[in-house]
C-alpha cells in the first residue's frame, strides 16, 4: 500500500493527548440559566473546575411535546455561552462603590452627626454640597466602599425621604421580573412595604403592544416557538428571529421543511430573510399600509365574492363582527347597548351587555360573554361565548351584513389620514326604536366592509379595481410600501387560502421593529385584522406571536402576591414608566404635543400630551407618583388633626381638599420641587443606560450632570391642565443606587454601586414565553469576592433600615395610596362615559370617576421581619390573576411547616432564603400546582357556567418543587390564568382555551374587537383599523439646531435589536466585542455612504438636538438607502471617543431618541382599556428618529 | 480492501442561524489562553465574503493543498525536497493581519478613573502588546455582510459568477447572504500531515482525527501554509501548532464535539464513515467536475456484505461497522445525494460535509417597486421550477462546494423543494396527487425517502443528530496501561508530565 498520510495506530504514542484530556476535565456541572430578558430562558450547565467557572454549555434534557414537534434541545445562544466571561472579567464589580465627592461629603457629615439620618440631611440640604455630588456623576472618582458604610448611608437616605417627602418619592426600576422572578422580587416587595414606587418595564421598553389590550383584553399571549411548527404560512415582520428569538429560530427552519411558506417583511436583507420564500422589503414603518390593502383583498375576494364558511362561522362567534353599532349623523358611533332597548333595559350592568341582529328573530338580541356578564353580582354563570341570548337563553344566528336586508343606506365617512380628508362611502343600516327614539344601526363587518372600500354596489367612494389608487387598495398601498400590487395580490391569495386550507394555520411572528413606532397599535391591529378574517387566532400554528421581551411570568398568580407585598395587605404604587420618565425628566417641555405629529379627524382635542396625562391621572385612568405636593403622610395625619378616624373618612378628607383645590396632583407641577421623585434604586436593568430613552434629558434633569442636548423648550403656551415653570430644574434626585455585576452605564452614572451576584451565583426562577418550561437558576459557585444575591441585599436594606427606624420611625404610620381603577376588577365597568369631575360633569367618586385611594399602614420597625416572613394575607385571600381569586390557605400551611419562621409571636413560611421564596413561588401557582390549576378551572365554571374542571383533571396530583426543576425542566400546566391547553405535550398556542372551551375575551364584548368605540377612539378616528402616516422629521422638533450645526445627511434612525448582545448585556462582553467589529457600529447603505466620503470602519457621528452618537461605520448593501442602523442598547463605557461637534463623551443609541407618548392610549376606567401595571397605558416609542450623519476623520478619547 | 473510520461532521447551511455559539463554546474550551487568542479552530463566515483568514481560499496567494502534476497530486506549497530547502523561508503563512490583532479594552479604566469633567470610557488595547490600538479586523470581520462592497465583492469564489449577477448582488433585487461556519476537515488527504518536517501532525487510526503532536510540533509552521482551510494556528506562546481536535475527549465519553453539541440551530449532524484507504489519494486525482462524485464513491457502503467484512479485517470494531449503518451522514452524503464537500479542489479530500442552502425568490424594480419575480401561474416553492430565480447564485454554491460543477448542487436544492412540496401536500391535503409524486421523481427521490429527509432534517434529537461510536478506551488504555491503574491515577499529572519537546 501507498503511504498516503502518517497515521497512527499505536496508543503509546497518543498518551501526549492527555494535554488536551485534562483541558477538559472539570468538578462540577450545575444547572443555571441567564436572567437577562431575551425570552430564551435556556437550561444551561455551567462547568466548575477547581472553584473557577471554566465554561457553559446547553442542557438538553428538555420534556419532549407531543409527537410530530422537534425538540426544544439545544437552547443558548453566543451570547448566554459567553458570559462566564463576567464572572472574573475586569468588568465585575466585586466591592461596594462610593463616589468619591459623596464619600468625603458623607464621611464629614458623619463626623459631625452621630446620627446617619441627620447626616444625610445636612448633605442634601445644603445646595452647594447637593450640586457637588451630583455634578460629578459619570465622571469617574470612584472608591471602594465597605458593605457597612453604604447600607446605613442609603437607609438613612431613605428614612429621611419618607419624613421630608412622604415614602412615595422613592423610586425603583427593575425590569421584567419572569427573567429572574426572586430578584425582580426583592426589590418590589422592599420598595412596596416602605411605600416606595414600583416602575413598570414592558410598556417603557415599547415592547406592549397596545393592540392586544385593544383587541383581546390581554396583555400579549403568544405562541410558544415549538406551535410555530404547526402553522404553514408564517408572516415574519419586524422580528429578526436569528438576532432575538436564536434559540427558537430552527422551528423556522424546519418548518419550511414540513412544508411552510415562509415570507419575512423587512427593509434590510435581514438575518431572518435568508430562510424567507418570499422577502418582502416594505418600506420601514410602512407595514401597516401593506397589511391594510392585503385586507381589502381578502375581504373582497373571500367575503364579498365568496363565502369561505370556516372565516364566517369564525368570525361570528370569535370577534365583534356581527355585533351592533350606532350610526351618529354621518359617523360610526358606539356599540349599542342592551338596555337602550325595551326588552333588556332592566338587565343588570345593561350598560356593559352589547347587541346582535338575529337572523332568526330579526330583532336585535344580547348574547352572552359581554363584559356585563363578567362582573355580574346578581346572575353569574353567563360570561361565556355560546350564541346565545342572555336573558332567554334563545339561540342566536348572527346576522353579519345588512346588505341584503336593509332599512337604509346611510353615507359614512371615513378618514383618510395621508391627508386629512374624509371619503363618503354607503353603509347599510337598520332602524331601531331606543329609549332615545329611533337611531340607524350597522354591523361592525359593514364598517369594517366600507372602510376597507370593498366594493358592493353601495353608492360612495368605493374603489372598482386594485389598480384604482383609492384608500386600502393594492395600488394605494405602493406609494407608502414600495412594494408592487402584483406582489401583494399574490401574497394575500396565499394568506388567505393557506388559511382556508389548514382552517387558520397562519401566523404572524412579530416584535419590536414594528411595535417601536408611534403607531404601533395600528400596525398590529391591520396585521391582526388578517389573522381574525382568516380564523387563525385560537388555533395551533395561527395567530400573532408577539416577541418583544420575557414579559411571561408564568406562575404570576403566586409570585405578584410575593413581590407586591400582598401577603401583607399593603397596596402597591405601581407607576407606568412611559408617563413617569416622560413627565419628570421633563421630555414634555421639549415639544409641543401630540398635536405636532398625530392626526385625528376633524377639530379634536388640539392640546398638549402633558394635558391628556394629567386628565388621564385626574379621571383614574393612569398613576402617578408621586401622588401629590404633599406628602402622603402629612396627608393622613392632617385629615387625623381634623378630626377623620376612619380609612374612609380619611379618603374623603383628601378627595375634599383635591376638589377644594387645596390640594394637588404632583403631575400638575412636576418641576416644583416638592413633587420630584427623590431616591431611585436600579437593578437588574441598565435604567440610566440603553433603559433611558431621552437620555441625555435623564442626565440633565435627573442627575444634574453633563449632558449633550441643545435641543429647545418648546412646550410653553402649548399646554393647559400643567404648571409650566420657566426654568426647567435639573438635578432632582438625591441618591441613585445601582445593584450590578457588571460596570455598565448605569453604574457609572450611580452615586453608589452594589455588587450584585451573577446568574451564576444565585437561586432564581426563570420563565419564558418562548417554550413552556420553568426553569431555575442556581449558584454554581457562591458570590464572588463581596457580592450578594439581590433577595440577600435588599434584605440588608431591610435590616438596615428597621434598625434605624427604631429611633426615627418608631410606631407603624398610616399612609393613603392613589391607585388608578383596575383591569381584571369591576373597576372595568367604572366609566361608560367619560365625564371629568373637575369640570364640575360629575361628582368626584374614587374609584368612579377618580382615582381609588387606600390606607396603608406602615411598619418600619418590623419591615426586615414582613420582607423575611410571608404574610398571612395569602393565606386568608387567596392568589389572584385574570381576576380569578384561588384559596391557597391548605398550600400556605404545608409550605409553613416545610420553611417557618416566626416573629412576634407568630410563626409564617419563611422567605429569608431566596430558595424558599422560589419554593413559595412554585407551591402556591396553578401553573406549578395541579390542586391550584383545578381550583382555577372551577372559580372560572362558577363565572362562564362552562364545564371546565375536566382540564385539570390529570393535573391534581403535580406538585413542582424548586428540586424538581434543578433535576430537569418541568413543563407548567394548564391553567385559566393563561389561555392554552396544553395537555398531553400540546403546544401552547394562545386563545385555544376561548376558541375550544367558549371562555370569552377580557373585554367590552368578551370577543375579539376590530372595533373600539371608547371615546378617545372616536374622537382619534382609531374606532376601525386604519392607517396614519408616521411622523416625519418635520414634525418631530428634533433636528432643527441641529440642521444649522453642522454639515452631513438627514437619515431615518432605526435600532433593532442586535447580535452580540442582550440589549446592553454582553455587549461590552470580550467575546462579543471580538466577534463584532469591536464597537457599536453604524450600519450604512454603501451607496449612501459613498455620497457621503465614508468608507467601512470610518468614524463617523451621528446627531440630533437630543445628542450624539460617535462610532465606526459598516458600509453595507444589505442597508436600504437612507437609513441608517445602530444595533440597540450600546453601553457609552467601552470606546466612545469625544463628540467633536458636543465636545464632551459621545453618548449611547438613546442618546439620540426621546420619548413620545400616544394620548389614546391613556383611555381608562372602561373594560379593556383600564390600567393595569405593564398592561395598559403609552407606550416609549422611539422608531421615528431622524439624525444627521457626517464623517469623522479623526477621533480623540 | 483497506478500510478505515472516520468521524465526521455534517453541515445543513439552510438551518444555519450564523449566531457563532459554536465558535464561542469552541473557544471556551479550547483557545481561552495566551498565544491561542487570535485562534478560532471553529469559525463561521458570511458568504458572500472573504472569510478568516481573509481570502483564505485564494490558494494563488497562500499555497495551500495540493496540485496535480504530471498525473501526481503535490503540495501546492512545495514539494517534499523543496520543502526541507525552504524550511526557513514561508511566505505563503498569513500574517497576523490577515487573522486580527486581538483586542481587548482597558475596561479597568471605568473603576479607577479619577474624578474629572466628562466621562471615562474603556479604549481599546492590543491584547498582546496592551498598548491602545486601531480596530481594524478581527475574526468576524464581514459579518452580515459588514462592508460588502469590500469583502462580499472579493470574494474568491466569487470570481466566474457571471458579471451581471455579480453585479446584482450589490443590489436590492439580489442581496443575499448564508453563512458557512468551519472546523478543520479532518482530511482523509491531509496537506498538513505531508508538509510536516517534524512528523508531529498525525491522523488517528481509529476515528480519523488529524491533531498536531504539542510534544512533537517544532514550529516550522508549514502545516500552516499547507493547509488550504487555514485551520492549523501557531501558538506563539508555546511555539506550537494547535488545531482543532473536534473534541476528541468529548467524542471518547460519547458527547459531540463542543461546537456541534452547542448548535442551536440544530444544523450539525456526526456519524462515522467508513472509506478504503487504499483508493486515497487516487480519489483526488480526477478532473474537477468529477470530484464531488468520486470523493463520495471513496466513502463505502456499510451495508455491502464484503465492505463489513473487509471492514472487520482492516480492524475496523463491530460496533463502529454497526455504528457506520446509522450514521447520518451517510444518509445526506451517501443516501440521499444532499451533502457535498468544502472545496474539493483543494484536493485534501475534505470529512466534513455541507448540505447547500435554499435562498429567496429574486425580485425585479418596476418603476420604483419592488416586484418579486414570479411566474404569472401560481406554484408553491416556485424555485423548483426555476432554480436560477433564487438569489444566491447557483454558480456560487457549486464554487463553494463542488468544484464549479453545478450538477450535484442542484440535485441537492431541487430535491430539497421536493421534499417541501411533497411535505404541504401532505399537510393540507392529506392524499399525494399524481403531480405530487411526478415531481418527486422528476427531483430524484419518492415519497419513502421524502418522509426520512423530512424526519432527519426537522425532528430529530441529540441522540439522532450525534451518533458517536463507543470508543472502548479501556482497550486503548490497556495497550500501554493496566486501566486499573488508570482509575486510581488518572488526572494526578504524573501519568503524562508535562514536557517541552522530546
Amino acid at each position: 500500500m501507498k503511504k498516503w498520510t502518517r497515521e497512527i495506530t499505536s496508543p503509546s504514542e497518543q498518551k501526549w493527548e492527555e494535554f488536551y484530556r485534562n483541558r477538559f476535565q472539570h468538578d462540577r456541572r450545575v444547572r443555571t440559566t441567564h436572567g437577562v430578558n431575551c425570552t430564551g430562558s435556556c437550561s444551561w450547565e455551567v462547568y466548575v473546575k477547581d472553584g473557577i467557572v471554566t465554561w457553559e454549555l446547553q442542557a438538553t434534557d428538555y420534556p419532549q411535546l407531543e409527537d410530530g414537534l422537534p425538540p426544544y434541545e439545544p437552547r443558548g445562544c453566543q451570547r448566554g455561552i459567553s458570559y462566564s466571561w463576567y464572572l472574573y472579567s475586569p468588568l465585575r464589580v466585586k466591592y461596594p462603590y462610593l463616589r468619591g465627592t459623596l464619600m468625603d461629603l458623607w464621611r464629614q457629615a458623619r463626623a459631625e452627626y452621630p446620627d446617619p439620618v441627620q447626616a444625610w440631611k445636612a448633605i442634601v440640604s445644603d445646595t452647594v454640597k447637593r450640586r457637588s455630588y451630583q455634578q460629578a456623576r459619570g465622571k469617574g472618582g470612584f472608591r471602594r466602599s465597605s458593605w457597612d458604610e453604604v447600607l446605613e448611608l442609603i437607609a438613612a437616605s431613605i428614612i429621611h425621604t419618607i419624613q421630608e417627602y412622604g415614602p412615595d418619592r422613592i423610586i425603583g426600576f427593575s425590569p421584567i421580573p419572569a427573567m429572574s422572578q426572586v430578584s425582580y422580587a426583592s426589590g418590589a416587595r422592599f420598595l412596596t412595604l416602605l411605600g416606595g414606587v414600583v416602575m413598570s418595564f414592558y410598556d417603557w421598553y415599547c415592547d406592549l403592544p397596545p393592540a392586544s389590550p385593544e383587541v383581546w383584553g390581554e396583555q400579549t399571549d403568544v405562541h410558544e416557538s415549538a406551535d410555530w411548527f404547526n402553522a404553514r404560512f408564517i408572516a415574519v415582520m419586524g422580528s429578526n428571529l436569528n438576532m432575538t428569538r436564536t434559540p427558537d429560530t430552527h422551528f423556522i427552519s424546519e418548518v419550511r421543511h414540513a412544508g411552510a411558506k415562509l415570507t419575512v417583511f423587512s427593509p434590510d436583507f435581514s438575518q431572518v430573510a435568508k430562510y424567507a420564500d418570499y422577502w418582502i422589503p416594505v418600506h420601514p414603518g410602512q407595514d401597516t399600509a401593506f397589511w391594510m390593502a392585503v385586507n381589502h383583498v381578502i375581504l373582497k375576494e373571500f367575503f364579498h365574492e365568496r363565502q369561505v364558511p370556516y372565516f364566517i362561522n369564525y368570525v361570528k362567534q370569535y370577534t365583534d363582527l356581527p355585533f351592533l353599532i350606532e350610526i351618529d349623523g354621518s359617523r360610526p358611533s358606539r356599540y349599542l347597548r342592551a338596555n337602550e332597548l325595551a326588552r333588556y333595559r332592566d338587565v343588570e350592568n345593561g350598560d356593559w351587555k352589547l347587541t346582535i341582529w338575529d337572523k332568526e328573530t330579526a330583532q336585535p338580541c344580547m348574547p352572552k360573554g359581554s363584559i356585563g356578564f363578567r362582573w355580574a353580582q346578581k346572575e353569574r354563570g353567563k360570561w361565556n361565548l355560546e350564541l346565545k341570548d342572555g336573558l332567554s337563553d334563545a339561540p342566536i344566528d348572527p346576522e353579519l351584513s345588512f346588505l341584503n336586508k336593509h332599512d337604509a343606506v346611510v353615507e359614512v365617512e371615513f378618514d383618510d389620514f395621508t391627508d386629512g380628508s374624509t371619503v363618503r362611502r354607503g353603509v347599510p343600516v337598520r332602524h331601531i326604536e331606543t329609549g332615545r327614539g329611533r337611531i340607524a344601526v350597522t354591523t361592525v363587518f359593514d364598517l369594517l366592509m366600507a372602510q376597507f372600500g370593498v366594493e358592493r354596489n353601495l353608492p360612495g367612494e368605493y374603489a372598482q379595481d386594485y389598480a384604482e389608487d383609492q384608500l386600502y387598495t393594492p395600488a394605494w398601498q405602493e406609494k407608502f410600501t414600495g412594494i408592487h400590487r402584483d406582489t401583494l395580490i399574490r401574497f394575500a391569495r396565499d394568506w388567505a387560502t393557506n388559511a382556508e386550507q389548514t382552517g387558520g394555520k397562519n401566523l404572524v411572528i412579530i416584535g419590536a421593529g414594528a411595535n417601536h413606532w408611534y403607531h404601533n397599535n395600528l400596525l398590529y391591529r391591520s396585521a391582526i385584522t388578517a389573522l381574525m378574517l382568516t380564523g387563525s387566532v385560537g388555533v395551533n400554528g395561527g395567530g400573532l406571536a408577539h416577541y418583544v421581551g420575557q414579559e411571561k411570568l408564568v406562575n404570576q398568580a403566586s409570585w405578584s402576591a410575593i413581590a407586591f407585598a400582598s401577603d401583607w395587605g399593603i397596596a402597591p404604587r405601581q407607576q407606568n414608566t412611559p408617563s413617569f420618565h416622560y413627565v419628570h425628566s421633563d421630555q414634555w417641555r421639549y415639544e409641543r404635543g401630540f398635536a405636532a405629529y398625530d392626526r385625528l379627524p376633524g377639530n379634536g382635542h388640539r392640546d398638549h400630551t402633558i394635558d391628556h396625562q394629567v386628565r388621564a391621572v385626574r379621571r383614574g385612568w393612569l398613576p402617578f407618583f408621586p401622588q401629590f405636593d404633599r406628602s402622603p403622610l402629612q396627608i393622613v395625619r392632617d385629615a387625623q388633626d381634623r378630626g377623620a378616624e376612619t380609612d374612609a373618612e380619611i379618603i374623603q378628607y383628601a378627595v375634599d381638599q383635591l376638589s377644594q383645590e387645596r390640594l394637588h396632583f404632583s403631575v400638575e407641577d412636576p418641576d416644583a420641587q416638592e413633587n420630584w421623585p427623590r431616591l431611585w434604586f436600579i437593578w437588574r436593568g441598565n435604567a440610566i443606560g440603553t433603559s433611558a430613552k431621552g437620555h441625555e434629558y435623564f442626565l440633565k434633569h435627573y442627575l444634574g450632570t453633563h449632558t449633550n442636548t441643545i435641543a429647545p423648550e418648546l412646550a410653553e403656551g402649548h399646554t393647559s391642565e400643567v404648571s409650566f415653570r420657566t426654568q426647567g430644574p435639573t438635578g432632582k434626585f438625591d441618591l441613585v443606587v445601582d445593584l450590578n455585576f457588571r460596570m455598565d452605564t448605569s453604574a457609572l452614572y450611580s452615586d453608589i454601586i452594589l455588587p450584585a451576584a451573577t446568574w451564576y451565583e444565585k437561586d432564581d426562577l426563570n420563565t419564558t414565553d418562548m417554550h413552556s418550561y420553568i426553569n431555575p437558576m442556581q449558584a454554581a459557585v457562591p458570590p464572588s469576592w463581596e457580592s450578594r444575591s439581590d433577595w440577600d441585599i435588599y434584605k440588608a436594606l431591610a435590616a438596615k433600615l428597621s434598625q434605624l427606624a427604631q429611633v426615627h420611625l418608631p410606631a407603624p404610620i398610616k399612609d393613603i395610596v392613589m391607585l388608578p381603577l383596575h383591569h381584571d376588577t369591576p373597576d372595568e365597568l367604572a366609566q361608560p362615559e367619560v365625564r371629568d369631575w373637575k369640570t364640575g360633569e360629575v361628582q368626584p367618586i374614587p374609584g368612579k370617576t377618580m382615582p381609588k385611594f387606600r390606607v396603608v399602614e406602615r411598619d418600619y420597625t418590623n419591615l426586615y421581619e414582613q420582607y423575611i416572613s410571608l404574610g398571612a394575607g395569602v393565606e386568608k385571600n387567596g392568589v389572584t390573576a385574570h381576576g380569578l381569586q384561588i384559596k391557597v390557605d391548605d398550600e400556605y400551611q404545608k409550605l409553613l411547616a416545610r420553611q417557618p419562621h416566626s416573629f412576634a409571636g407568630k410563626a409564617y413560611p419563611s422567605l429569608y432564603e431566596a430558595r424558599q421564596v422560589a419554593e413559595a413561588i412554585l407551591a402556591l401557582d396553578p401553573a406549578s400546582n395541579g390542586e391550584l390549576a383545578y381550583r382555577a378551572f372551577e372559580e372560572e365554571q362558577h363565572k362562564t357556567g362552562l364545564q371546565l374542571t375536566d382540564l385539570a383533571d390529570g393535573l391534581r396530583d403535580i406538585r413542582i418543587s424548586f428540586s424538581d426543576i434543578v433535576t430537569q425542566p418541568r413543563r407548567v400546566l394548564t391553567s385559566p390564568t393563561w389561555s392554552a391547553i396544553i395537555t398531553k405535550g400540546r403546544a401552547y398556542s394562545p386563545f385555544t382555551l376561548n376558541t375550544e372551551r367558549l371562555i370569552p375575551w377580557r373585554t367590552l364584548t368578551g370577543r375579539q374587537h376590530f372595533y373600539l368605540d371608547h371615546a378617545s377612539y372616536l374622537d382619534w378616528g382609531e374606532q376601525l383599523p386604519t392607517y396614519k402616516p408616521r411622523p416625519d422629521h418635520t414634525m418631530l422638533d428634533e433636528t432643527q439646531k441641529s440642521l444649522m450645526e453642522a454639515q452631513g445627511k438627514l437619515l431615518n434612525y432605526i435600532t433593532p435589536h442586535g447580535k452580540w448582545s442582550i440589549h446592553s448585556t454582553y455587549s461590552d462582553n470580550l467575546r462579543m466585542m471580538t466577534l463584532s467589529r469591536g464597537g457599536y457600529p453604524v450600519w450604512l447603505n454603501d451607496k449612501d455612504a459613498a455620497e457621503m466620503g465614508i468608507h467601512d470602519n470610518d468614524w463617523v457621528e451621528l446627531f440630533n438636538d437630543n445628542g450624539v452618537f460617535v462610532q465606526r461605520a459598516i458600509t453595507s448593501a444589505r442597508i436600504p438607502t437612507g437609513t441608517v442602523f445602530v444595533y440597540h442598547a450600546t453601553e457609552r463605557t467601552i470606546g466612545v471617543p469625544k463628540s467633536p461637534l458636543r465636545h464632551k463623551r459621545a453618548g449611547m443609541n438613546n442618546s439620540l431618541t426621546r420619548a413620545r407618548l400616544k394620548p389614546v392610549l391613556m383611555a381608562g376606567g372602561y373594560a379593556q382599556f383600564t390600567y393595569f401595571f405593564n398592561y395598559w397605558g403609552p407606550t416609549g416609542v422611539n422608531r421615528d428618529t431622524f439624525v444627521f450623519l457626517r464623517r469623522l476623520d479623526h477621533v480623540e478619547w | 480492501m483497506n478500510i478505515r473510520a472516520q468521524m465526521s461532521m455534517l453541515f445543513h447551511l439552510d438551518k444555519c442561524i450564523g449566531c457563532h455559539t459554536c465558535s464561542v463554546a469552541c473557544k471556551n474550551l479550547w483557545t481561552d489562553r495566551k498565544g491561542a487568542e487570535y485562534m478560532w479552530w471553529n469559525n463561521v463566515e458570511t458568504r458572500p465574503g472573504t472569510g478568516y483568514p481573509t481570502q483564505w481560499e485564494n490558494q494563488e496567494h497562500y499555497r495551500g493543498g495540493w496540485e496535480k502534476k504530471n498525473g501526481a497530486l503535490d503540495l501546492r506549497l512545495h514539494s517534499r525536497a523543496k520543502g526541507l530547502a525552504k524550511l526557513y523561508y514561508n511566505p505563503a503563512l498569513p500574517s497576523l493581519e490577515d487573522y486580527y490583532e486581538p483586542f481587548t479594552f482597558r475596561y479597568q479604566d471605568l473603576f479607577n478613573a479619577p474624578a474629572g469633567d466628562d466621562q471615562p470610557t474603556a479604549i481599546p488595547i492590543s491584547l498582546i502588546t496592551g498598548e491602545p490600538l486601531e480596530i481594524k479586523t478581527g475574526p468576524n470581520w464581514d459579518d452580515d455582510l459588514s462592508g460588502s462592497n469590500i469583502y462580499a465583492r472579493n470574494d474568491p469564489s466569487m470570481e466566474d459568477v457571471p458579471p451581471e449577477i455579480r453585479a446584482q448582488l450589490d443590489e436590492l433585487e439580489r442581496v443575499v447572504f448564508n453563512y458557512l461556519p468551519r472546523i478543520c476537515n479532518h482530511c482523509l488527504n491531509p496537506a498538513c500531515v505531508a508538509a510536516c518536517p517534524s512528523g508531529a501532525i498525525y491522523k488517528r487510526a481509529e476515528d480519523g482525527i488529524v491533531l498536531v503532536n504539542e510534544n512533537k510540533c517544532r514550529a516550522w509552521r508549514m502545516c500552516i501554509a499547507a493547509c488550504p482551510y487555514k485551520k492549523v494556528f501557531y501558538n506563539w506562546a508555546t511555539g506550537k501548532s494547535e488545531k482543532c481536535i473536534l473534541c476528541f475527549p468529548r467524542l471518547e465519553t460519547g458527547q459531540a464535539p463542543a461546537c456541534a453539541h452547542s448548535c442551536v440551530g440544530r444544523i450539525r449532524y456526526m456519524g462515522v464513515l467508513l472509506y478504503d484507504a487504499d483508493k486515497i489519494p487516487e480519489a483526488a486525482l480526477v478532473p474537477d467536475s468529477e470530484l464531488v462524485a468520486a470523493q463520495r464513491a471513496a466513502i463505502l457502503d456499510p451495508f455491502d456484505p464484503q465492505v463489513v467484512s473487509d471492514a472487520r479485517a482492516s480492524g475496523v470494531r463491530e460496533d463502529w461497522i454497526e455504528f457506520a449503518q446509522k450514521s447520518p451522514v451517510y444518509k445526506f452524503l451517501k443516501q440521499w445525494g444532499l451533502a457535498l464537500p468544502l472545496h474539493p479542489e483543494f484536493r485534501t479530500m475534505a470529512m466534513m460535509y455541507y448540505i447547500p442552502p435554499l435562498s429567496p425568490v429574486v425580485s425585479l424594480i418596476e418603476d420604483g417597486l419592488v416586484r418579486l419575480d414570479l411566474a404569472p401561474e401560481q406554484h408553491d416553492f416556485e424555485l423548483f421550477q426555476r432554480l436560477d430565480a433564487a438569489r444566491l447564485p447557483v454558480q456560487y454554491l457549486a464554487n463553494l462546494f463542488a468544484a464549479g460543477n453545478e450538477q450535484p448542487v442542484r440535485y441537492s436544492l431541487r430535491k430539497m423543494l421536493a421534499v417541501r412540496l411533497y411535505m404541504r401536500r401532505k399537510s393540507l391535503q392529506q392524499e399525494i396527487d399524481q403531480a405530487t409524486l411526478a415531481l418527486l421523481t422528476d427531483a430524484g427521490t419518492n415519497p419513502a425517502e421524502a418522509e426520512e429527509i423530512y424526519k432527519l432534517t426537522t425532528l430529530p434529537s441529540l441522540s439522532e443528530r450525534f451518533v458517536l461510536p463507543p470508543y472502548h478506551r479501556e482497550m486503548t488504555i490497556e495497550a500501554y496501561r493496566d486501566p486499573l491503574t488508570q482509575k486510581g491515577a488518572t488526572g494526578l499529572g504524573y501519568l503524562q508530565p508535562p514536557a517541552r519537546g522530546e
